[in-house]
């Protein structure tokens, strides 16, 4: 790894495999970083060495992520797997983890392209064993082949954990139920929006066949369902939940739950770029253009990272961002810049059209996000119960960074990725604000980890 | 609004100067830009340190440590004091050399904190510290303790007993109106026939707008944290010829030190993180705790502190202006001082005078021009 690229490209998903792609034909210097063993991002993870039969049973969508890591591939970008950025700053300096050897490196230009991560929603039971994001379940799927062998339910919001069904009885697995937990008026939120999500009808029909195919083979699907609760000792036994005023409780060893995706901020944050709270997605994203440029000259976000919208979209995202780096460091005149951008700018106007449908249609029950119970676990890593930050608002500690600093709530080893969005909506729910007015947590670097060994190693090899 | 005392800045000397005018009936009013604890006295690294002081400082550490060690009846918390010691580690024949001329110089000016222990006792001290070490000075009581709480257990203590306390409330500017210093903030204006300059970092520029010149520079001490790891290590380490501070603490995490400083950018108040500093800092780590190698980072960050030329604070009246007192420049060591400078001030202002010695810190101690 050299100590400067013109451009470094941070994650190698759809978003960021564009943008090497295009930057690379154009002639700039790229790196791309990515801390998987292999391109493809969360979508196209392992679409390399798929055997053919799994990723027959992924679906046409998954296959399309061949084409772009071939593109890449046969570009001249440097490519580097199992290269995590443990800190990007404000001077476009990063901290690099390639292969366990910490590096430092410059850029002229950024791209944070790192992708999305599921979004955490406490609930009773949820820090049980056997109780995983939905997601963990696809990468082991991706990865391995790996398919739960005693059956599972499935229990959240959102589209990836229809598809995630859909795979898993493709699969021949036993899905045990479908719980919807988006409340009824979902529907009628959504409703308004729903002429005009029409035109952008590849995301319907494709929600629409998973389900058609659910229902055919007598999966259990329930929609509206509330109070869900994991119940067990030391591993969940069963998941209850109330459906039409009724309690219902299936047995079940693994319950897997998704909650749709909120783009990952971290790097973002610690380069210190402005970000805003996003109502309809409920998260923070970083404030970007068109082209996905922050406040931060020279940092812009692409795909996810830049508020969800799916890979396609990414991958325009990923041109966009990869043609305003192009022009920033003089290569092409902002005419040309626009002319490129051509197509891209206008999948990103219909893009416009479907996103407030789905965003509607899709977000999960506030009660789920606002309310959590006292016994509520939010910070798994320090164990902070949604009690412990009540008790601290009472005493006057209104804002995350002061809930922070009292309960340690947000310090452990994630770096509050796991509660950062449901401390700052418990604490506007409780005070009566709006999360858009509320500072979220201060991040600090490093964002992935990296130890103390591999930082003593640093100097010595940061100019090879 | 009118009030006996105000106090700019809610950090720990703020907050005990409020504490200790209280104790004694004064009401005090304690502003804050951000809030108390915000800076430095929240974010510092939380060691009690009498080993290795200036000798200027030896007499207020030693009441310091006496005020820590009881801290409870203070301000009704234990702000997770743990006095488990600490070390000052000898790694060559020079080292000794250097703390032993160290240990005589404190025995001489009548002390006996600082003691030098040998191979042997070191070993029993610390068994996981690496092999090549000779000796330590050694201070038996010294520790530490958990910063924010420390300074929110000082504010609440003083709000108990009367202050008075305004978190986002800058003071804009401060002018003298007969006997009076008046204060404007966005609340409106203050006046008081006192006022303390507990500003911090922030302490020169507020000494400047009353006439005083004092070079204190702000800086910006790194501190790193790793992962919560098993008990392995009581007293606080650092070395005789390396940069380090190094403190296992109740829960587990190890937090690291050592004055390496990050670039500071005090406009926006913010700072970057020197990893090459932090490189070194973690190799002096490995050097020490060669099993400290497979240990995660969680956190690095740095905090906003005022550094004087010589390293020593700001204590006393202002040099120009009437019934304004100055505390600050602590320069990355004024954690553990904190409780005796709050009890100085309120001597100064309530008694005229304070009961130890505080000479070496006058403001106008400084060359000019
Ligand atoms: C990283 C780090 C590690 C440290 N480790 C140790 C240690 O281990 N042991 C030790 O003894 N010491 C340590 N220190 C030093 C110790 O933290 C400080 O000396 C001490 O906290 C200083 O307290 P203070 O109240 O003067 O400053 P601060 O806590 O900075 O308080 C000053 C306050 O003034 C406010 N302010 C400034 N201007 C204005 C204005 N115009 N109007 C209103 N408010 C204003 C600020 O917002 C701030 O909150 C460390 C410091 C740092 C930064």
């Amino acid at each position: 790894m050299k100590s400067h690229y013109p451009l470094v490209i941070i994650g190698a998903g759809p978003a960021g495999l564009a943008a090497a792609t295009t930057a690379s034909e154009h002639g700039i210097e790229t790196a791309l970083l990515d801390e998987q063993p292999a391109p493809g991002g969360q979508i196209y993870r392992n679409i390399e060495s798929m055997p053919t039969q799994r990723a027959e049973l992924l679906g046409s969508e998954y296959q399309r992520g061949e084409k772009l890591v071939q593109l890449m591939r046969s570009s001249n970008t440097h490519y580097f797997s199992d290269a995590s950025v443990w800190s990007l700053n404000g001077q476009l300096e990063l901290g690099v983890l390639h292969q366990g050897r910490a590096h430092l490196i410059h850029a002229d230009q950024v791209i944070i392209a790192g992708g999305a991560q599921e979004r955490p929603v406490p609930f009773p039971g949820w820090t049980l064993p056997g109780v995983m994001n939905a997601g963990a379940g696809q990468i082991l799927l991706k990865q391995s082949g790996l398919v739960p062998s005693d059956g599972v339910v499935l229990a959240g919001s959102g589209p990836l954990l229809l598809l995630l069904a859909w795979q898993y009885l493709n699969a021949g697995v036993d899905v045990k139920a479908v719980l919807d937990v988006q409340p009824m008026s979902n529907w009628l939120r959504a409703a308004p929006y729903l002429p005009k999500a029409l035109l952008a009808h590849h995301y319907i029909t494709k929600g629409l066949r998973y389900k058609r195919d659910l229902k055919a083979a007598g999966v259990l699907t329930r929609h509206g369902v509330k109070d869900l609760r994991a119940i067990g000792g030391g591993h969940v036994q069963a998941v209850d939940y109330i459906h039409r005023n009724k309690l219902y409780s299936i047995k079940t060893p693994l319950l897997l739950t998704h909650f749709g995706v909120i783009p990952q901020t971290h790097l973002s944050r610690a380069a210190s770029c402005a970000h805003e709270w996003n109502t309809a997605q409920q998260c923070w994203r970083p404030v970007n253009d068109v082209w996905g440029a922050t406040d931060i000259k020279g940092i812009s976000v692409a795909g996810d990272n830049a508020g969800i919208g799916g890979a396609r979209t990414a991958e325009h995202n990923g041109r966009l961002a990869a043609f305003n780096a192009i022009h920033q460091m003089g290569h092409i005149s902002q005419g040309e810049r626009d002319k490129k951008a051509k197509k891209d700018l206008r999948w990103m106007k219909d893009e416009l059209l479907i996103r407030p449908f789905l965003d509607a249609m899709f977000r999960p029950p506030s009660i789920m996000l606002t309310h959590p119970t006292d016994e509520e676990i939010l910070c798994r890593c320090e164990e902070v119960t949604a009690g412990d930050i009540r008790k601290v608002l009472e005493e006057g500690h209104q804002t995350p960074n002061a809930v922070k600093f009292h309960t340690r709530c947000g310090m452990g080893p994630c770096q509050g990725r796991q509660c950062a969005d449901s401390v700052a909506q418990l604490i506007a729910y409780e005070t009566g604000t709006n999360p858009r007015d509320i500072e979220p947590y201060r991040v600090r670097p490093p964002v992935k980890p990296i130890t103390i060994g591999q930082l003593a190693g640093m100097e010595q090899n940061s100019e090879e | 609004m009118k009030s006996d005392v105000l106090i700019i800045g809610g950090g720990l000397m703020g907050a005990c100067t409020a504490l200790y005018l209280a104790k004694r009936g004064v009401k005090s009013i304690v502003l804050d830009k951000d809030h108390s604890g915000r800076h430095a006295s929240g974010v510092n690294a939380g060691g009690l340190r009498k080993l290795n002081r200036n000798p200027a400082e030896i007499p207020l550490t030693v009441e310091a440590s006496r005020i820590w060690s009881h801290i409870q009846e203070l301000v009704d918390s234990d702000c997770d004091v743990k006095l488990s010691g600490q070390v000052r580690v000898a790694e060559s024949d020079a080292d000794m050399e250097l703390l032993e001329t160290r240990a005589a110089l404190v025995r001489e000016l009548g002390y006996e904190h600082e003691q030098m222990i040998n191979r042997d006792k070191l070993y029993e001290l610390v068994p996981a510290l690496a092999p090549h070490c000779l000796g330590a000075l050694w201070c038996e009581d010294d520790g530490f303790a958990r910063p924010y709480h420390a300074t929110t257990a000082f504010r609440r203590k003083a709000e108990s007993l009367g202050a008075d306390f305004h978190s986002h409330t800058a003071l804009n500017a401060l002018e003298r109106e007969g006997d009076n210093w008046l204060a404007s903030t966005h609340m409106g204006e203050i006046r008081a026939p006192v006022v303390v300059n507990a500003s911090g970092a922030w302490g020169a520029r507020l000494a400047s707008t009353i006439g005083d010149q004092i070079p204190v520079k702000p800086g910006a001490p790194t501190l790193m944290v790793t992962e919560r790891l098993p008990h392995f290590i009581d007293p606080v380490v650092g070395a005789a010829s390396r940069k380090l501070s190094f403190k296992q603490m109740q829960n587990g995490t190890v937090i690291i030190g050592g004055a390496h400083m990050a670039r500071l950018d005090m406009v926006n108040e913010r700072s970057e993180i020197d990893y090459r500093t932090m490189a070194e800092s973690a190799r002096t780590v490995t050097t020490l705790f060669p099993q400290m190698a497979d240990a995660r980072i969680v956190r690095f960050w740095a905090g906003i502190e005022g550094f004087t030329p010589d390293h020593i604070p700001v204590i006393g009246p202002s040099i120009n202006a009437p019934g304004l007192f100055h505390a600050f420049g602590f320069s990355a060591h004024g954690f553990q001082l904190s409780p005796v400078v709050g009890r100085i001030l309120s001597e100064l202002i309530l008694d005229g005078q304070s009961s130890l010695p505080i000479e070496p810190f006058r403001a106008d101690r400084f060359p000019t021009g």
